[in-house]
């Protein structure tokens, strides 16, 4: 099968070359960074000065900006999924409502920006804060959550709730007792994939006022905070090299808080698929 | 329909419930009015000025009895934009106000003071093979950067005759960079109006790399990225053409981006101070540290600092809570030194 060696063979030069980019980039930012980091970088507070400019504020924020995106676009994700999938049945508003989020996965992140700085920074009053910044960033992972869930919700077998049915379960019975938890693999799949992109996103946060200077740490939801990127982004910006070197490690630090979450997650995961088998 | 509809609100309110009342606690903390906490010192505005405020922010954190302060860079306009709301004390500036943003603020009942904090200037550069552009008139600059250049001049013989029938390869800011509105303002014309067929960078230090690996580069930037580089770049003199502020072509210094002569790539800095802000007494604390220190500071992120006559001038400016722009009249801006404009006001 000529047809089949030869998409072999297009299919681990396309891996390489991926992998080799990767590689050659992490290999890059870590002969960068690597010497800049150390205990007091990871808990000082940012300075003009490279050599004892830190990222304390900078963890704190991106960590509390995650929690908040993780309880808007958690529960609110996968209700809107099960509802989808499970009561909203096919009618003319549900394939509305579908088409939108489908739409809604792919719009700019700047877009998300500019809605969060005029709903929740305006219109609610809430201002450049962290609950702003994890609400808007809570929209952006809405779409990725709710069609993930819903991909993980489809692959329960009928006869599973069918089963609960039989036995004179109640609706939602059935789906709080079957069909989330055989789905729970999947769907924290899903919210790795958004809290990954959440963690990482600049624009949406510059754009509702995250700020790019702060001395103190954040003191709880409204208070004003900057993240990881953001710090990153700015010590790019200058021209000295000594900050090339923070930046580098600045995405270090960025790099190990993103595998730990996902590390987390997919232990969560295995977890749950042991205990269900 | 609706009696199925029932458990998944009742999972929305499990789940959803302690956020909501975690954000409305938060909130009820709040006063109404302010969108930061009244302790904290908001500043936004100009990238360029950012380093300048991130710098005074750091130091006048470490002074006893200060208040927290914040600097974001969310460039002049959506500095002045933030300002004209009373979102933030401090709004940090790479240009005079603008009429459009004085009306905004004067809608708003917003007042401020006007006090400039530094000078900027923009250095034309070659790279240290080029050993024919040591000079450039504006015009010659003009006619290189300007929309109707595209595509069209392409080689160092068409900027002047003489030079080599080279390709020259162009590198400049980026287009949402301060320095491409002043760059374009002060060069083409008018702000924002550039050719698009060169390297364009947000980031100064792409910028250098482009011009320093290429013989036949010309580029532009800040006159402070230049001086972290200069062994890297050769800086091109550059001649306005106007023997009332210098003769001939002018090589760019600090000290003639602070005599008014090397113009027009050198230009004044500024923090507008809101009014009802400085009525807190961290914000007027804050203001007049700015000012004790602005001098020092400046020059260490790599600015010029103004001179010691002009920034006694800005003080008094400042315990005077001057109201309103020195640059209302846009004629006299482009004639008038700092200095004589700062006088005007006195």
């Amino acid at each position: 099968m000529a047809g089949d060696r030869l998409l072999q063979t297009m299919s681990i030069l396309v891996l390489t070359l991926s992998l080799v980019a990767l590689t050659a980039l992490l290999y890059d930012i870590w002969s960068d960074g690597w010497s800049r980091l150390d205990w007091a970088f990871l808990t000082s507070m940012p300075s003009r000065r490279a050599s004892s400019a830190g990222i304390y504020p900078a963890i704190l924020g991106s960590l509390y900006v995650l929690l908040v995106t993780a309880t808007f676009a958690l529960p609110l994700g996968i209700g809107a999924a099960v509802y989808l999938e499970e009561y909203g049945g096919g009618g003319r508003i549900a394939r509305l409502i579908e088409i939108n989020i489908a739409n809604l996965a792919g719009v700019p992140s700047i877009i998300y920006g500019l809605l969060g700085l005029g709903i929740f920074v305006r219109a609610f009053g809430w201002g450049p804060s962290i609950l702003s910044g994890g609400a808007t960033l809570g929209l952006l992972a809405l779409p990725v959550v709710i069609l993930s869930t819903r991909e993980a919700l489809r692959t329960v077998p009928m006869s599973a709730r069918e089963g609960s049915y039989a036995l004179g379960a109640t609706k939602w019975q059935t789906i709080w007792h079957q069909v989330l938890p055989s789905a729970l693999p999947g769907i924290l799949t899903g919210l790795i994939l958004a809290m990954s992109r959440a963690i990482g996103e600049t624009a949406p946060l510059i754009t509702i006022g995250a700020l790019a200077y702060i001395d103190f740490t954040p003191s709880g939801v409204m208070s004003p905070f900057t993240v990881l990127p953001i710090q990153v982004y700015n010590w790019v910006s200058k021209p000295q090299v000594a900050f090339a070197e923070n930046a580098a490690a600045g995405i270090i630090v960025l790099l190990v808080l993103l595998l730990s979450m996902n590390a987390v997650a997919i232990v969560l995961r295995d977890r749950f698929h042991k205990a269900r088998v | 329909m609706r009696i199925r509809l029932l458990p998944v609100a009742r999972l929305f309110s499990i789940i959803a419930l302690p956020a909501l009342v975690a954000a409305s606690c938060g909130g009820g903390t709040e006063p109404a009015a302010s969108s930061t906490p009244a302790a904290v010192i908001a500043i936004d505005g100009s990238s360029t000025v950012f380093p300048i405020s991130e710098a005074v922010a750091e130091d006048f954190g470490k002074t006893a009895g200060s208040a927290p302060v914040t600097v974001g860079f969310s460039g002049t306009g959506g500095g002045f934009k933030k300002f004209c709301r009373g979102e933030i004390a401090v709004s940090d500036a790479s240009r005079p106000i603008s009429t459009s943003e004085l009306d905004a603020c004067a809608q708003a009942s917003i007042a401020f003071v006007e006090l400039p904090i530094a000078y900027d200037g923009l250095a034309v550069v070659v790279n240290p093979k080029n050993t024919w552009a040591a000079s450039m008139t504006v015009a010659e600059l003009k006619k290189l950067w300007s929309p109707d250049a595209q595509g069209k001049i392409t080689k160092w013989s068409q900027v002047r005759a003489g030079w080599p029938d080279k390709t020259i390869n162009l590198y400049g800011a980026g287009t949402d960079s301060g320095t491409f509105d002043y760059f374009t303002e002060a060069i083409v014309g008018k702000a924002k109006q550039s050719r698009g067929d060169y390297t364009s960078s947000e980031n100064d230090n792409i910028l250098v790399q482009g011009v320093s690996g290429d013989e036949y580069a010309l580029g532009y930037m800040g006159l402070a990225y230049y001086e972290e580089n200069q062994g890297k770049l050769k800086l091109v003199g550059i001649d306005d053409e106007n023997p009332a502020n210098g003769a001939g072509a002018i090589q760019p210094s600090f000290d003639v981006v602070r005599n008014g002569t090397y113009r027009p790539l050198s230009r004044p800095l500024f923090i507008y101070v809101s009014t009802n802000a400085l009525a807190r007494p961290e914000v007027q604390k804050f203001a007049e540290f700015y000012l004790a220190n602005t001098g020092t500071l400046s020059k260490e992120v790599g600015y010029v600092s103004l001179t010691d006559a002009e920034l006694a001038m800005v003080k008094a400016r400042l315990a005077a809570r001057t109201p309103g722009t020195m640059f209302a009249d846009h004629a006299a801006q482009s004639t008038k030194s700092l200095t004589e404009l700062l006088q005007g006001r006195q």
